[in-house]
């Protein structure tokens, strides 16, 4: 848009003025975006040219003095060790699922506020309050109403002993704490979702509808279709989002009975146990595989942000 | 008429799920924050306080009663805030230059931006407290403010420059042919205009401020700076499968107050807000 005005603005000036104009610009706009530019990259590109650095020694904050240069030896030792990848695969587990989850009972909720015309208020309203509660205390409800002593779930749901433990082991715990992560997320991906459902065209569905279209029909060929680039911009949010998963595991396990999370476990080497040298070697690889992976739905997805924000 | 009918009662339906979605887990923990000490620790399953098993206010006011909390509460109301309003000072000046300026390096900013929004956080918690011990920033409200500001700045730059390139510039470029320079065109015609938008990438910013936890765990150690999540997952001992959880819910439901309060008042901006980024051009 701005594009557009400097081409109609330009006919009427002379060249000399116009490539002032544009300097000046070039210059004010510089002066705008340094401060922010400034402050993002101050407390992530600084830190993580540090971490890489750190990386290459063996450094203990709780023997500062015995800091030795080891090369990639760090990065050895992560990538040998079972750990690393029992915690890489239960994050991209809980990825998948909750990802997968969010998506399909996203969609049906945005299908559902679309249509409704009544009580758009409330819905709204509510559908908010899960996306503003902390994830801690998110984490505190679900881990509370899974538990056997004081919750309510095993008395809820059928064919579930009411003395079942939940957080006794794996599997189980992770149903809980994906529980929490889905029931916090979805109603983001539901009005993402809504606003790309909200750009179908209702003349398009109307035509589908008197050709004799199904509802499943209209589903798959022209809404699905017709909002491609808000969910694959939704996916991609959430999945990074999911990807760094640490609050939930945090809070319900501690990650306890395997449940631990890439994060997490970059967390517990650098904060709890002061293992500055390899905890900086997990952190470069969470960031590696965080980039490999936006990469991966980028390229698989052939998500366009530009053309889902209608800058084309 | 048949199918008009059947899908008037499917959206109902659709509604009242939603809405049980929503709700029933913020209802638990409210019911749960009336249970009784002694009843949580003899174990009270169900989702209502049992008969005499109710506690009144009685965990409230030991929440508000407790030094570390009320600290807690100061903390996160400060450091948010005043996180929220730098942040959405500087992204404002970005955001306007990325919605009406041309000029090289723009798509460096708005790539950075979406870098950053995606920035696995607990990759940055060693080399930062390390540099935090060094600066004395650790365990000091500056200390969480920074890192807030960053991680906000991408959400209220998108969110801004959306917003700001549906502003009807025309008015810009009448000011200036009245012969205002361009920062006057900024200050006096754009601002009023982007009000609305500012306001809402502020609401934003604040949520994500409210609900940090790495840094606030990682960066802090003592009251003087941890905020209210730290707090919570703190407020006893760090065996996570005993606590006492009828008094943790009181300071669950508090701790939300105000996210509820913002989102009662404001649930049109925000939506607007969280999909303009994103989706809408």
């Amino acid at each position: 848009m701005s594009t557009t005005y400097i081409q109609n603005a330009a006919p009427e000036q002379s060249p000399a003025v116009d490539s002032d104009r544009s300097r000046a610009e070039n210059s004010l706009a510089r002066k705008l975006v340094a401060p922010a530019l400034v402050l993002m990259l101050l407390v992530t590109a600084f830190p993580m040219l540090r971490a890489l650095y750190l990386s290459m020694f063996d450094y203990s904050l709780t023997a500062p003095d015995d800091k030795e240069f080891v090369g990639f030896q760090n990065y050895v030792t992560a990538l040998t060790d079972w750990l690393f990848w029992r915690d890489t695969f239960t994050t991209v587990f809980i990825m998948i699922v909750t990802v997968a989850f969010e998506l399909v009972i996203g969609f049906a909720f945005a299908m559902v506020m679309h249509k409704v015309i009544f009580a758009r208020g409330v819905i709204r309203t509510s559908i908010l309050i899960p996306y503003g509660v902390i994830t801690v205390v998110s984490g505190f409800a679900w881990q509370f109403a899974f538990s056997y002593q004081n919750g309510f779930v095993n008395s809820w749901l059928p064919f579930i002993d009411t003395d079942f433990n939940w957080f006794a082991e794996r599997n189980s715990s992770l149903i809980a704490i994906m529980a929490s992560e889905i029931w916090k997320t979805t109603p983001f991906m539901s009005l993402l979702l809504l606003a790309g459902l909200a750009q179908v065209s209702n003349d398009m569905l109307e035509a589908a509808r008197v050709d004799g279209a199904t509802w499943w029909q209209r589903l798959y060929k022209v809404i699905l279709p017709n909002m491609r680039a808000a969910i694959m911009v939704a996916v991609l949010f959430r999945a990074l989002d999911a990807y760094r998963i640490f609050d939930n595991i945090f809070v319900m396990t501690a990650g306890a009975n395997k449940t631990e999370s890439i994060s997490f476990l970059t967390y517990r080497q650098v904060i709890e146990q002061f293992q500055l040298g390899i905890g900086s070697a997990l952190s470069v690889l969470l960031f590696l595989s965080v980039l490999v992976i936006a990469f991966l739905i980028v390229k698989l997805f052939k998500v366009d942000l530009a053309d889902a924000r209608q800058e084309n | 008429m048949q199918t008009d009918v059947k899908s008037k009662i499917g959206t109902a339906l659709g509604v009242a799920v939603i809405l049980a979605w929503c709700l029933l887990p913020v209802v638990w923990i409210i019911s749960l924050s009336f249970k009784s000490q002694a009843a949580v620790t003899n174990g009270s399953p169900g989702f209502f306080p049992s008969d005499g098993g109710g506690a009144g206010w009685q965990n409230y006011k030991d929440v508000l009663h407790n030094g570390q909390f009320k600290h807690a509460i100061v903390n996160s109301i400060g450091i948010s805030l005043i996180a929220t309003l730098l942040s959405v000072i500087i992204a404002t000046l970005a955001a306007y230059a990325i919605a009406r300026l041309e000029f090289k390096g723009k798509k460096f900013v708005l790539t950075t931006a979406l870098v950053i929004a995606m920035f696995p956080v607990v990759s940055l918690v060693g080399p930062l407290f390390d540099m935090w011990r060094t600066f004395h920033l650790y365990d000091t409200w500056l200390g969480l403010i920074i890192p807030y500001m960053s991680f906000t700045l991408p959400l209220a730059i998108w969110t801004l420059s959306a917003f700001f390139r549906e502003i009807p510039w025309e008015m810009e470029q009448a000011a200036q042919v009245d012969g205002a320079t361009a920062w006057q065109a900024f200050r006096k015609v754009i601002v009023p205009l982007a009000a609305p938008g500012v306001f809402t990438a502020a609401i934003l910013t604040f949520f994500f401020a409210w609900n940090d936890f790495v840094f606030g765990i990682s960066l802090t150690s003592t009251e003087r700076a941890r905020p209210i999540p730290a707090a919570l997952s703190f407020f006893v001992g760090q065996d996570p499968f005993n606590r006492p959880a009828s008094l943790l819910a009181a300071g669950a439901v508090v701790a939300t107050v105000p996210i509820v309060v913002l989102v009662l008042f404001f649930q049109r901006k925000i939506v607007a807000g969280l999909t303009a980024g994103a989706v809408k051009g």
